[in-house]
């Protein structure tokens, strides 16, 4: 039977695939991983394939964009083919328009779902998931341009009291990582550039790396510390908190370090 | 070196008396005498000795110059000259006159203010006085007029004075109707050249004796006792009584402009910022003291050195140490070296200063046309006007090594030559493993190669296809609107192109619209040549080979974040047309309207520019696509029997003839020949008139291709890229939902 399945693979490695994932890739004829969306820093394609113990075959952005997911497409017509995605399949990147093709073509889609950075942070903060508004991603700099579109879309929640999570960029197959340094002085260059007053080297922010590892930081302080601090390897993750509830702000300062004084902060 | 170290000083003392500094140029048609004349004026400056002026041409000092006894580059250098007890410093460009390298005298004119157009007697006015006249009269630079060669007219046309006379005033008149055709409003009278008033020298470079009116006045000399002393074989002595540097000199320092008159009209010329700021009164009035404005016009690599970048100082000045920026490369830089040229010497020296010429060391991205500023002046700098050249590279040789390893040192040596020579266009495609070497005619890739294998040491193999011609790819008629998604398809662009109408063309080569005008002013000058104002005034891009994109969007959210990606996807597609990847020439491209991503990374550039690329292929595969061939304009000189069989040559090869003129026992032939017949030329051109026909071709102008001839170029192209031979449909490139 014509069959796709999506299966989200979680935050940091393999381990992070819950077990029906597993069981339907394992059932499955055909195998395929993209690992462009985002970073999975301790996933391997050998260990997955050990794992599910069939060829994992890994498709570059190029055959998923370029060639529309042809050669996805052609194995689900045969038989039982499941999609690895990092984190939820539908969240980052969203391959809805892979789904969408399949099912013209009368394949069956389902999705399997794994963890993803967007309620990983709200674990990992405190940071109550009610309260976040329009999320966006920070992008390199195009030809010495930065967009100012994260600026806005901060600017926004914060008038509203909502906080912001904002992705950072990454060119997987290039290896190239935006880090919180970067993304933090691109804010503050925007700042600079058409000034209406929202990010200043004493903002507060919450600067997260390698969320689901053993290795995970999380870090909660002004912005001038935060762009001095080293975070290490990526993936990074930024946050712009709004309006603090007081369970927020006790939640940052035990499990984030924050300063106390966030307690009595108006914003 | 210790003379030329004493004059170097001398002529540092002179960089700030403006009054007494000329910044001249020699231009003139190939072997009219130009290298030869400036022999003589290197010997009154004590670079040179006399015994072999004349003879060395030691500006020519390259082995291909001096083996082919033609110019190829152009030549620097700065020399003092006493008038009337008065010191002048002289920075003298020498330039080379084949057509081949056009390109090098138009840079050079950004440089300089007044021009000694050499002129052959025996020849007259040719093809190439003409285009480089017209040059020097659009970059404002003032001509004087030198004939040279007269003593051909005595020894080999044996014409006697009142003949000599004729042909003398012939002379004068044409050119005189160069400056009438070509000058602009307020120069065309008051530059006419007119013997009577010293603005006209003859002599013969060669025998190094010249006057003006004046000085043949003040010496008592008459033309008929030249003529004399010729045929008793005594005119050896002329080159005392009549030395031709002070005659040249003379006129350069009494009828060519300083830099403080110079500046004055020609600033607003070639550069367009507001002539009220800073910098522009700056450079308006040659002010040392101002913020530095320099404008490069020639760059090379020196193995030692490094690039070394030379052009003309504006304003301020520039020492060693200086913080300068780059407009156009948008870099700072600090200064390694400020040098100036003696003879063929570069000397380095502590600063130079506005309204002379300076080389620079230390600023490796520095390109001809490039504009300097010093580094505090950078914020709002206009760039000078860019450099319009009258030629195309319409001809390519691919290139590779012998031996594959070496294929990095080939790539290496391809840069720095197109660095040093921006006529010259490599194009490196790994992917296609096709490097090539574009260039304005056989003779200028024949060069290139040789410098290739020179720069690389000597001990690089480089295998050479036979030439090529280069093509273009147009369209005749408006595409479908199509609409093409981003691959991630997250984003839509709906675009059209149609083709763009020869006038825009006409203003785009002519440089009344170009890119860094910036899009108010582009707008101004496209309501003004019929454009309806909306279309005018969205101007997003304006890409070389004549391809406009507009934007005609309304109100789509975040457009202004995806312009720029948006341009270098419209670029990339104009680069290489569908067709057989040969550049997109004249479209206009309107993107009507866009849909995008609300985040800005799934909008990003990887996203953007395919899909603008798709979209404007897709729709110009939906139109009437055709080839352009380039069209060479041909001049023949030839005894009049041979009338005949050069024009049957001419047509047989898919040539036009458009005029035919009798030149006294000579006619002369013009027309038209596509490029790609002119191959192997110089052989039926010999067979057809025993050798008798001078001739030269030059880049005229792009022209369709015969249906037949087109459909060769494309499958034959496809083939030697290596792709389908079939040209792409245009649903490939289009989106359905
Ligand atoms: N008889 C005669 N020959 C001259 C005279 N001036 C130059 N020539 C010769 O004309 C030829 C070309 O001279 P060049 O000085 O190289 O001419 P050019 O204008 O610099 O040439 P390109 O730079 O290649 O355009 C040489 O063979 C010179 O010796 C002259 O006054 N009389
Ligand atoms: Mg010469």
């Amino acid at each position: 039977m014509a069959e796709l399945v999506f299966i989200g693979l979680g935050l940091h490695d393999e381990q992070d695939m819950s077990l029906r994932g597993l069981s339907e890739a394992k059932e499955a004829e055909s195998v395929f991983v993209e690992l462009y969306t985002s970073l999975m820093s301790g996933l391997q394609t050998e260990k997955l394939g050990r794992l599910i113990g069939k060829k994992v075959t890994q498709v570059s952005r190029r055959a998923l964009e370029d060639e529309s997911g042809t050669t996805i497409l052609q194995a689900a017509m045969k038989g039982k083919t499941v999609f690895l995605v990092p984190g939820d399949p539908m969240i980052a990147t969203t391959h809805i328009d892979l789904r969408l093709r399949a099912e013209e073509r009368g394949i069956t889609t389902r999705i399997v779902h794994g963890a993803t950075i967007v309620s990983a942070v709200c674990g990992a903060t405190g940071l109550q998931n009610y309260k976040f508004g329009r999320s966006v991603t920070i992008p390199f700099a195009y030809k010495g341009c930065t967009s100012d579109r994260p600026y806005e879309v901060i600017k926004h929640n914060l008038d509203d009291g909502l906080h912001t999570l904002c992705f950072l960029d990454l060119d997987v197959e290039e290896n190239r990582y935006l880090t919180l340094n970067e993304a933090l002085e691109s804010l503050l260059n925007i700042e600079k550039k058409k000034p209406k007053f929202t990010i200043s080297l004493d903002t507060f922010a919450v600067g997260l790396a390698r969320l689901g590892s053993s290795e995970q930081v999380v870090k909660a302080d002004t912005v001038k510390r935060l762009r001095a601090h080293n975070f290490g390897s990526p993936p990074h993750t930024l946050i712009f908190p709004g309006k603090l509830h007081f369970m927020e702000a006790e939640a940052l300062i035990t499990l984030a370090k924050a300063p106390h004084r966030i307690r009595n902060q108006k914003r | 070196m210790s003379k030329l170290k004493k004059i170097t000083s001398r002529a540092i003392k002179l960089m700030d008396v403006k009054k007494n500094i000329r910044d001249i140029g020699i231009i003139a048609h190939i072997d009219h005498g130009k290298t030869t004349m400036t022999d003589s004026l290197l010997t009154e400056a004590g670079l040179l000795s006399p015994t072999i002026a004349g003879r060395a041409r030691v500006l020519d000092y390259l082995e291909e110059e001096q083996k082919r006894g033609i110019t190829i580059k152009t030549a620097n250098i700065s020399l003092l000259h006493e008038e009337e007890g008065e010191e002048y410093l002289i920075n003298l460009i020498d330039t080379p006159g084949h057509v081949d390298f056009t390109g090098k005298v138009t840079r050079a004119l950004r440089a300089i203010d007044g021009a000694v157009v050499v002129v052959d007697a025996v020849e007259e006015v040719m093809v190439q006085t003409e285009t480089v006249t017209r040059q020097a009269l659009n970059e404002l630079v003032k001509p004087v007029l030198f004939i040279n060669k007269v003593d051909r007219l005595i020894k080999e046309l044996k014409l006697n004075a009142e003949e000599i006379q004729v042909k003398l005033a012939r002379i004068i008149r044409d050119f005189n109707n160069l400056i009438a055709v070509y000058g602009e409003e307020d120069q065309k009278e008051k530059w006419k050249v007119d013997p009577a008033e010293g603005t006209v020298a003859f002599g013969s470079a060669l025998h190094r004796w010249g006057f003006t009116v004046d000085i043949a006045k003040k010496k008592n000399v008459k033309f008929s006792e030249i003529i004399d002393l010729y045929k008793k074989e005594q005119a050896d002595g002329l080159v005392d009584r009549l030395p031709l540097h002070e005659a040249i000199l003379t006129m350069v320092v009494k009828h060519l402009p300083n830099p403080l008159e110079a500046q004055r009209y020609r600033i607003p010329k070639v550069w367009k910022g507001e002539i009220d700021s800073g910098m522009g009164q700056a450079m308006l009035k040659v002010d040392p003291e101002g913020g530095t404005g320099m404008v490069i016009t020639l760059t090379q690599m020196d193995p030692h050195a490094g690039l070394v970048a030379t052009g003309r100082i504006f304003s301020g000045s520039v020492k060693g140490g200086d913080r300068v920026y780059l407009v156009g490369a948008k870099k700072e830089y600090r200064v390694q070296q400020v040098a100036m040229y003696m003879g063929a010497f570069r000397v380095p020296v502590e600063k130079i200063d506005a309204g002379n010429i300076a080389a620079l060391l230390g600023l490796d991205l520095a390109r001809a046309g490039e504009t300097l500023v010093s580094a505090d002046h950078k914020d709002g700098m206009v760039p000078f006007e860019s450099i319009t050249y009258v030629s195309e590279p319409v001809i390519t040789i691919a290139v590779e090594p012998k031996r594959p390893k070496e294929l990095p040192r080939l790539i290496d040596v391809m840069e720095r030559l197109s660095i040093e020579d921006p006529n010259l266009v490599t194009s490196i495609n790994k992917e296609t493993g096709e490097y090539l070497l574009s260039g304005m005619g056989e003779l200028h890739l024949e060069i290139a190669i040789k410098f290739l294998r020179e720069y690389a040491g000597g001990n690089l193999e480089i295998i050479t296809s036979k030439p090529l011609v280069v093509y273009r790819e147009s369209t005749q008629s408006p595409g479908a609107v199509v609409m093409a998604k981003s691959p991630n398809k997250h984003s839509k662009f709906w675009i059209q192109v149609e083709p763009l109408d020869d006038k825009t063309i006409q203003m785009i080569e002519k440089g009344d619209l170009a890119e860094q005008m910036g899009r108010k002013r582009m707008g101004t000058a496209l309501k003004e040549a019929g454009w309806p104002t909306k279309e005018a005034r969205n101007i997003w891009s304006l890409e070389e080979h004549r391809n406009i994109l507009v934007d005609m969007t309304k109100g789509v959210q975040y457009l202004r974040e995806v312009r720029d990606m948006f341009i270098a996807g419209f670029r990339w597609a104009c680069q290489n047309g569908p067709l057989c990847d040969e550049p997109i020439r004249g479209l206009k491209v309107k993107l009507l309207d866009a849909s995008l991503h609300e985040d800005p990374v799934h909008r990003g550039p990887a996203q953007v520019m395919p899909a603008a690329r798709r979209g404007l292929l897709g729709s110009f595969l939906s139109s009437d696509p055709v080839i352009l061939e380039p069209i060479y304009k041909i001049g023949v000189s030839v005894a009049s029997q041979w009338v005949g069989e050069v024009t049957s040559l001419i047509t047989r090869k898919r040539g036009k003839i458009t005029a035919s003129e009798q030149k006294g026992p000579l006619t002369s032939i013009t027309g038209f020949l596509p490029v790609s017949e002119s191959f192997g030329l110089s052989a039926d051109m010999r067979s057809a008139t025993s050798g008798h026909a001078f001739w030269q071709t030059a880049f005229d102008h792009w022209d369709k291709a015969p249906a037949s001839v087109s459909k060769e170029v494309i499958a034959e192209t496809r083939e030697r890229r290596g792709m389908s031979p079939e040209i792409p449909r245009a649903s490939k490139f289009i989106d359905q939902t």
